[in-house]
């Protein structure tokens, strides 16, 4: 060993500019691959307990089995979580669907104006905007839940505190701030020409904004409607602090299930598979967009 | 501005970015109520005495603020989330850099290793907690579930441990989870940040002598600064926040309490909002500390380009 150690670092490699270094070490090149592929392994664990548990009768719920493939496959827990969870899903896309269409045209309009059509003092509103993005919810709960019934008082409903369009408001009004800065960023890649010369043909801020700058948004679009979507489905806290057994979305149906005790595990995982099912299957058609939302959250599109 | 200067003072029209403005002055007001009015508000309930929902309280200055010091529970807390913090923070940013670091130049199915470590993104905290309560669950020997069983089937029964029950570093076990959800995500910011590096400059420097180590340390890894600081900052937000997954794992009990599980005690079974908004103002100081420097430091560096 310490001989190879001390072999003099001056052997260097062949530097013809063709050999790339990955073409350099085979064995080296192998060796990532297969630690990759451990990690791929570890990853999928929790996917084989979810999977492999949902489909076990009670009657293997014995501990020794745990790791097992089911003895015998049955859908049996899966019709059960889905009976308990389906009120709580039905919640969720009423949510979800408007809200994350409302957040992206909101977002759309700020992040047009903030890079293409700027006001003085554009910059500071877009700094302030997004300290909105970092802001840890707690901070604004008690307030909110308070503005929640003073609107119910105010306007003699049950739409706010306790409702979905309540929740769906606050997920939109917070999430401003992420699809302003994913649209801004987006369209500052615009030509800057381009809008001039629809200025000098004459057309206001709204037709520019109409023919010119919306025609090309599709991909913004897709990355802000598939970020707002993830979360507002994913989302608990607000859901927890907003909302009450009528308007409890999946998060918090299936929290309820697998918090009590009573519920056989395998129920438990089927009621998580079924809660994940929407996003998961955004992931795996469109994850190049889920992608592009994940990095604008850095800041830095 | 300059635009409106250059206009004839006969023809006083309104300015050109007067409908951009107005365009954008909805979301204006709201983030204006919604985030600092709000964020406003609660440290008004929080300077106050209001300890049930009823009465209106009055104000006390920073009394609740120095009385939180005195409660056990608290300081359980802050140190949970401090343990939680460093874990996370820690281990989502060495796995994720480790990741990039082996796939950054590239290799066949690299698509496919991509997508299995960023998909636990997707999935909410609290789907996650459901199957990590069951993989963490704290029986050993006979009654082992989980990794537990895992470890036994494999000989390796010394490893089994509490996990999140673990009286001194539960935390660190609840920080797992966290990992597995978020290391995908520090994964794809870094491998963005190695494929930005100029391959010209990793190629000058191995003209220059170095070995492909040397060339990692002395440019790839001074290129990858920002991109930690960036994911440093979100990890930790995250981190100082962390409700769902707690939630979800162990519920409420102080074994595993932070100040967001807290807050949410406080506010729903204590019923004591001026206690509630005392702790969300603590979370929203500490994310405050160093997210507001950050921006600050975005919006110049942006400027500046």
């Amino acid at each position: 060993m310490t001989t190879i150690a001390k072999a003099p670092p001056t052997a260097a490699p062949p530097r013809t500019p063709a050999t790339r270094p990955r073409d350099r070490a085979p064995i080296w090149r192998a060796v990532r691959v297969a630690v990759l592929l451990v990690f791929v392994v570890i990853f999928l664990i929790p996917v084989y307990v979810l999977l492999v548990t949902s489909f076990k009768p009670l009657s293997e719920a014995d501990p020794s089995q745990a790791w097992n493939l089911p003895q015998v496959w049955t859908t049996e827990a899966w019709q059960v979580a889905w009976e308990k969870l389906a009120p709580g899903v039905w919640n969720s896309v009423l949510l979800a669907v408007p809200g994350s269409i409302l957040s992206a045209m909101l977002g759309s309009m700020n992040g047009f104006v903030l890079s293409k059509w700027r006001f003085p003092g554009a910059d500071v509103v877009f700094t302030l905007f997004l300290f909105g993005m970092f802001i840890p919810y707690q901070g604004v709960m008690i307030p909110l839940v308070q503005l929640m019934v003073g609107l119910n008082d105010l306007t003699g409903t049950q739409w706010f505190y306790g409702a979905i369009p309540g929740l769906t408001l606050a997920h939109v009004v917070y999430g401003i701030p992420i699809c302003t800065l994913i649209f801004r960023n987006y369209y500052v890649t615009i030509p800057d020409e381009l809008i001039e010369a629809s200025r000098v043909d004459g057309a206001g801020m709204l037709r520019t904004y109409w023919s010119v700058v919306l025609p090309v948004s599709g991909p913004a679009f897709a990355v802000v409607i598939i970020w707002q979507f993830t979360s507002l489905w994913n989302d608990f806290l607000f859901a927890v602090f907003l909302t009450g057994p009528q308007s409890w979305p999946t998060t918090v149906m299936l929290n309820n299930i697998a918090g009590a005790q009573t519920v056989p595990y395998s129920q438990q995982m089927a009621a998580a598979i079924l809660a994940s099912v929407p996003t998961m299957i955004i992931y795996v058609l469109l994850g190049r967009f889920f992608m592009r939302g994940l990095m604008a959250g850095a800041l830095k599109g | 501005m300059t635009a409106q200067t250059a206009l004839p003072p006969a023809r006083r029209r309104a300015p050109r970015w007067l409908p951009g403005l107005l365009l954008v002055s909805p979301s204006i007001v709201a983030i204006a109520v919604f985030v600092y009015g709000m964020l406003g508000w609660n440290f008004k309930v929080a300077l106050s005495d209001q300890h049930d929902e009823i009465t209106p309280g009055k104000f006390v200055g920073l009394e609740n603020f120095v009385n939180l010091w005195d409660e056990t529970r608290w300081g359980i807390s802050v140190r949970h989330a401090i343990v939680f913090t460093l874990v996370f923070v820690g281990g989502a940013l060495v796995l994720g850099w480790f990741l990039a670091f082996l796939m950054e130049k590239g290799l066949k199915g690299e698509g496919g290793f991509r997508a299995v470590y960023l998909f636990p993104m997707a999935i909410s905290f609290i789907a996650t907690g459901v199957v990590w309560r069951w993989l963490m669950n704290s029986a050993t020997g006979e009654r082992a579930v989980g990794l537990n069983a895992l470890f036994g089937m494999f000989g390796l029964d010394f490893l089994q441990w509490q996990w999140f029950r673990d009286q001194d570093w539960g935390m660190a076990a609840m920080a797992i989870p966290a990992i597995w959800q978020m290391s995908g995500y520090v994964m794809a910011l870094f491998l963005a940040g190695f494929r930005g590096v100029p391959e010209e400059l990793r190629e000058a420097a191995r003209v220059d002598g170095c070995n492909e180590w040397q060339v990692y340390r002395y440019v790839v890894f001074a290129f990858l600064r920002p991109v930690t600081l960036s994911a440093m900052i979100i990890l930790g937000h995250i981190s100082l926040k962390v409700f769902d997954l707690i939630v979800s794992v162990s519920g409420k009990q102080i074994i595993t309490d932070v100040p967001a599980i807290f807050m949410w005690t406080a506010v729903y079974d204590s019923h004591d909002p001026a206690k509630g908004a005392t702790i969300a103002a603590y979370i929203v100081l500490s994310v405050a500390i160093f997210v507001v420097p950050y921006l600050i430091w975005n919006a110049r560096r942006e400027k500046r380009q």
